[in-house]
């Protein structure tokens, strides 16, 4: 706790927050509510005092320099690590006890910094693993191959197909999802996480080793999913140009606490963002 | 599109069939030669085993191949549904006269029995990782064993009576039969068991094992083995999976058992120890993981080769080590394989001109599903 006090206090934002961008979804509840949120692994203080809120269908993004705990967030809101302390509301709920899938049933699906698809299945037995929560039939029927299955199964199919289609993936469906090009499996996570029905999509580097066309394709289809879902997205990215272009919400993180928050032009502006990312101005 | 859905599916589905029809190939070969008396009576005593050890080859692989968990105690559970079997079928002997019916009831006993154990050294031992699992379930194997060997059961017009340690503590009255009577284990068991009850069992076995894997629960399983933490970010509950595939892998083993203890007129516990479960791994391992069909030709053709290398006398078991390691070196050279995948290959484009020249009325019978 006294480390704690050690970090300078969060320079722009007044604790509580409200939403990175008040305006948006105002008459709606935020879909997900951070508040004092904290983990320390051992002494270190790897996030701390962590508020924010994102709207409904909102776009926020979460940016820093490396080693900010940009990724230890998302590992916390999908409870990848519990936190120490702080709560997490989600659609109001308390995601307190929850553990890592009932979190994603209860609403947030993740993609993964270092790719991580279920490589020996087919591109869209991937996304069939990630409906499998909208499918209902048992053991039982599966086995005894019962009127359920053959039902599901097609309607598994067809969807999985249909968000494939979003990033015109559809050809590939019968490839093995490992031996896809690495932008391709980038996009399959995508697809994947949406096939869960979440309403918050964490992104973490959706961007990384994509060339700048594939990123502003990137962008396009960030806003197409939003659109098209009417669902929230959070992304980690250190492309600043895709951050810029598709965030309507920013969140400056630095040693594992936000310093800045706001709109891109109220980022870029800001002067605690331009020091943590290039250092301080020398005294001439 | 729409012939790529159909395509794909028949893909998916022929790999199935292809196994349902080498199986039945195979029975109804064994039988045609029987029939002429041109099998070897060594051979012919090998039949059932072969049965049960490709039921727990297949089995054992839907957990190590599909789920991806090392578990070193399977014949564990092959004795547990063997003792079980024997104990109903004996038990069952007035009741229904009828050799079958008894079988198939022991079998179902035993599938359960061996299930419930599965399921309760499951739910705390699949929370444990890699070598945890492995270690508990060797333990398993031989705690099972051992029990095996200490234990006393009896039947009497009063029901089946079971005591542990001593024979006289197994108190029957005047018409009672001990059934199993501890480290001599069950002596006196009807044979029940044929060929055809085997063959009937690995079709059932293959029935479960694919059709679970070509499922929505089969799936949540092979995403688990694949990425854990991917597969727990889409909300596949872990435990549950692994849970599904362990103890549906016990209840086959114990149905193997039955098939297999039913087959001799005695039967002890320490058949079941932990060279069998390493030699049904072996089976899996050699036919690759995951991969039921290599179960299969693995566990029969290992099952065979002691017998087959019989003249080599004392000698035996080293031929058989020397054949072990000159398989898994074959199948592990890149050379090798490249060589195999281009005969299997030039077969495929064979057959697929075969098919092509027959034309339509291949392409029609194979849209059904």
């Amino acid at each position: 706790m006294s480390k704690q006090q050690a970090y300078p206090k969060p320079k722009l934002v007044p604790v509580p927050s409200t939403n990175i961008i008040p305006e948006r979804d105002a008459d709606k509840s935020p879909i997900l509510e951070c508040r004092h949120l904290g983990i320390d692994f051992g002494g270190l203080s790897a996030v701390a005092d962590f508020n924010m809120a994102i709207g409904r269908t909102e776009i926020a993004g979460l940016i820093g320099p490396n080693g900010a705990g940009k990724t230890t967030v998302f590992n916390l809101l999908t409870k990848v690590y519990q936190p120490t302390r702080g709560t997490i509301l989600l659609d109001g709920r308390d995601t307190h006890s929850m553990t890592t899938a009932q979190v994603n049933r209860a609403g947030i699906a993740r993609t993964f910094q270092n790719i991580r698809l279920f490589d020996n299945l087919s591109v869209v037995d991937n996304v069939k693993v990630g409906l499998h929560n909208q499918m209902r039939y048992g053991m039982a029927s599966g086995i005894l191959r019962l009127p359920g299955y053959w039902k599901e199964e097609r309607v598994a199919k067809e969807r999985a197909m249909e968000l494939l289609s979003i990033f015109d993936m559809q050809d590939l469906s019968k490839h093995q999802a490992g031996s896809l090009p690495y932008g391709a499996q980038r996009r399959l996570e995508i697809v994947r996480a949406l096939a869960t029905n979440p309403s918050l999509l964490l992104l973490d580097e959706p961007a990384a080793g994509m060339n700048p066309s594939e990123t502003a394709e990137l962008m396009n289809n960030i806003r197409k999913i939003r659109d098209t879902f009417q669902i929230a997205i959070m992304l980690i990215e250190h492309d600043m140009n895709l951050v810029m272009g598709v965030c309507e919400g920013i969140c400056v993180l630095n040693f594992g606490r936000i310093i800045a928050k706001g709109t891109p032009e109220e980022i870029q502006a800001n002067p605690a963002v331009v020091e943590a990312y290039l250092g301080k101005k020398k005294e001439a | 599109m729409k012939t790529e859905k159909k395509r794909r599916l028949r893909r998916n589905t022929r790999r199935s069939l292809i196994n349902y029809a080498i199986v039945i190939a195979a029975y109804a070969i064994v039988q045609a030669l029987n029939a002429g008396g041109n099998i070897k009576s060594s051979l012919q005593g090998q039949l059932v085993p072969i049965c049960a050890y490709i039921v727990m080859a297949v089995s054992l692989n839907l957990v190590v191949g599909v789920s991806g968990e090392l578990s070193l105690g399977h014949a564990g559970f092959m004795s547990i549904g063997a003792f079980t079997g024997i104990v109903a079928a004996t038990a069952l002997q007035a009741a229904i006269p009828a050799g079958w019916v008894r079988l198939m009831l022991a079998m179902v006993a035993g599938a359960l029995f061996a299930g419930l154990f599965g399921l309760l050294v499951g739910v705390p031992v699949l929370r444990l990782r890699g070598d945890y699992l492995a270690i508990v379930t060797l333990a398993f194997g031989e705690i099972v064993k051992n029990i095996m060997n200490i234990l006393y059961v009896g039947i009497d017009e009063k029901g089946v009576h079971i005591a542990a340690l001593e024979g006289s503590r197994l108190v029957l009255s005047e018409g009672g039969v001990p059934i199993i009577k501890g480290p001599m284990g069950a002596v006196g068991i009807a044979k029940l068991s044929t060929f055809t009850a085997g063959f009937l069992l690995v079709l059932v076995t293959l029935f479960v094992v694919q059709n679970l894997v070509d499922s929505r629960a089969g799936r949540a399983i092979l995403a688990l083995r694949d990425n854990r933490i991917a597969a727990e970010s889409v909300g596949l509950s872990v435990t549950k999976y692994k849970l599904m595939a362990f103890v549906t892998s016990a209840a086959l083993a114990g149905a193997a058992g039955v098939l297999y203890g039913l087959n001799y007129t005695g039967l002890a516990a320490k058949k079941f120890d932990f060279n069998t479960s390493i030699l049904v791994l072996v089976f899996v391992v050699l036919g690759g993981m995951g991969n039921i069909r290599g179960s299969i030709i693995a566990a029969a053709l290992l099952t065979i080769l002691p017998e087959a290398l019989r003249e080599f006398a004392d000698f035996r078991m080293l031929a058989y080590a020397i054949v072990l390691i000159i398989v898994m070196l074959a199948t592990n050279n890149p050379t090798m394989q490249q060589f195999f995948a281009a005969v299997m290959e030039k077969v495929r484009g064979t057959f697929r001109e075969l098919f092509q020249k027959s034309g339509e009325t291949v392409k029609g019978g194979g849209d059904h599903e």
